[in-house]
């Protein structure tokens, strides 16, 4: 249930409503519990709130920790 | 898209495998707390991936499998009402109560609508003023953030005819109560990665400080949970106990405190029911005294009536990482997906339905 979905914010409208974009489909969401949100950012979405700003460099710390192994990998080997 | 995305996940995948293979020198026991991380960990294999030592086992962390039948039975107490419309999430629609379900009570014609957001139930409030609305809040420490604003907005459009009935339930004090309880043995934990968004690092300490155990924040895909599971082993091997976060690309340490303080405006913490492990002091949320109007079991005078298990439902075991699904006896015979029993096979984050649904596809191959 606590399934949370990343999306990007194209618009914010009044009263701490946002429209996001998910892939391609979008949807009215809250800001509410993230009110420092701004239009381009990337955020994690549950039930209809964005509950935490997705930071795009941080997202790209998967890939870091691959090139990381494979560096290691490829000294032991 | 990335071509080599896939190709990538694998290299990493084998190497975290080796890496964990290295560090499995001896059994190792961890719990999945959450029940996203259960289907997770089934739908991508892991379990079968790990070496033999390294054991996963899935935890209370299904907030539909938590929810006592008795208070499905309030929740459908409500529905009966001529005046009531009962909004909630549609994972809750097939839990038994006692006598019935949701769907059925919603079949037989009572008014229930399943929303996507809380903030569905106070647009349903708004568009009904002769009805009285009472949303059926169920969740964790990710949904109740947003159960606090649905609570809060309904306050600032002044709509009377808005109630919760709420069946939340708190992480930290039912991993206390596992631990305390002492009925399962468990080595560290993979933490769950949403609720972690709102509460951070710190609710999880007394794990590592009072019970000497580590825990790994963890995320939701088959590398992020590879990843938690080497991070526990390696722990084990430095001989740390901490709590760290391997999900850091979407958790901060200190939580999301904006939601915290809406949440903390909104709710006081009770003693609340969990199936399986019983009354958990400090484990739920009430409405405060400022918001006791829109309080559905208090306005509705909603009595709690304890339910008994169905026969040969073991689903209170399984949520406690006591026994696996199949040793319940009616597991993949009297209780399926298509026809449940328990609570654990209703929902497709419980693990009986994990169980059933890649388990037994897997070819066997679950331990």
């Amino acid at each position: 249930m606590c399934l949370g979905i990343p999306g990007k914010i194209v618009a914010i409208t009044e009263n701490q409503l946002a429209e996001v974009d998910f892939s391609g489909v979008r949807r009215e969401v809250s800001l509410m519990l993230c009110p420092e949100l701004e239009v381009g950012d990337y955020c994690l979405v549950h039930v209809g709130f964005a509950m935490q700003r997705l930071d795009p460099a941080e997202a790209q710390e998967t890939l870091k920790l691959l090139d990381q192994f494979l560096e290691a990998s490829g000294e032991s080997s | 898209m990335n071509p080599h995305k896939n190709q990538d996940e694998g290299k990493l995948a084998s190497l975290l495998l080796e890496k964990i293979a290295v560090l499995a020198d001896s059994p190792m026991r961890l719990m999945e707390v959450c029940g996203t991380h259960t289907v997770a960990i089934f739908r991508s294999g892991i379990r079968s991936m790990l070496p033999p030592g390294v054991e996963l086992i899935s935890g209370p962390g299904c907030p539909v499998c938590v929810t006592p039948a008795g208070e499905i039975d309030q929740a459908i107490a409500l529905a009966k009402r001529e005046e009531v419309i009962l909004a909630t999430f549609g994972d809750l629609m097939r839990v038994p109560g006692s006598k019935s379900s949701l769907q059925e009570e919603r079949a037989a014609g009572s008014a229930i609508r399943v929303i996507l957001s809380p903030l569905d139930a106070v647009q349903i409030a708004e568009e009904n003023p002769d009805n009285t609305v009472c949303f059926f809040g169920v969740g964790f420490e990710t949904t109740s953030p947003a159960i606090a604003a649905a609570v809060m907005e309904a306050g600032r459009r002044g709509l009377a005819n808005f109630h919760l009935l709420s069946s939340q339930r708190l992480i930290p004090p039912a991993m206390r109560a596992l631990l305390s309880g002492g009925g399962v043995k468990i080595d560290g934990f993979i933490l769950p990665g949403h609720v972690s968004v709102i509460i951070g690092k710190a609710p999880y300490c007394f794990i590592a400080e009072e019970f000497g155990l580590p825990g790994v924040i963890t995320g939701f895909e088959p590398l992020d949970i590879l990843e938690g599971v080497y991070l526990l082993l390696r722990q084990r091997k430095e001989g740390r106990t901490e709590i760290e976060i391997q999900y850091s690309r979407v958790v901060q340490a200190e939580g999301n405190e904006r939601a915290r303080a809406i949440m903390e405006e909104v709710f006081a913490p009770c003693d609340s029911r969990w199936r399986g492990l019983g009354m958990i002091p400090g484990s739920g949320l009430v409405l405060r005294e400022e918001f006791a109007a829109m309080d559905g079991a208090q306005v509705f005078d909603l009595p709690y009536e304890e339910v008994e298990d169905p026969p040969g439902c073991r689903c209170g075991e399984v949520l406690q990482g006591l026994i696996r699904p199949p040793e319940c006896s009616l597991f993949g015979t009297r209780c399926t997906p298509e026809d449940p029993v328990g609570p654990c096979m209703v929902s497709t984050e419980g693990s009986c339905a994990a169980y059933y649904t890649y388990g037994r596809g897997a070819g066997g191959n679950e331990r």
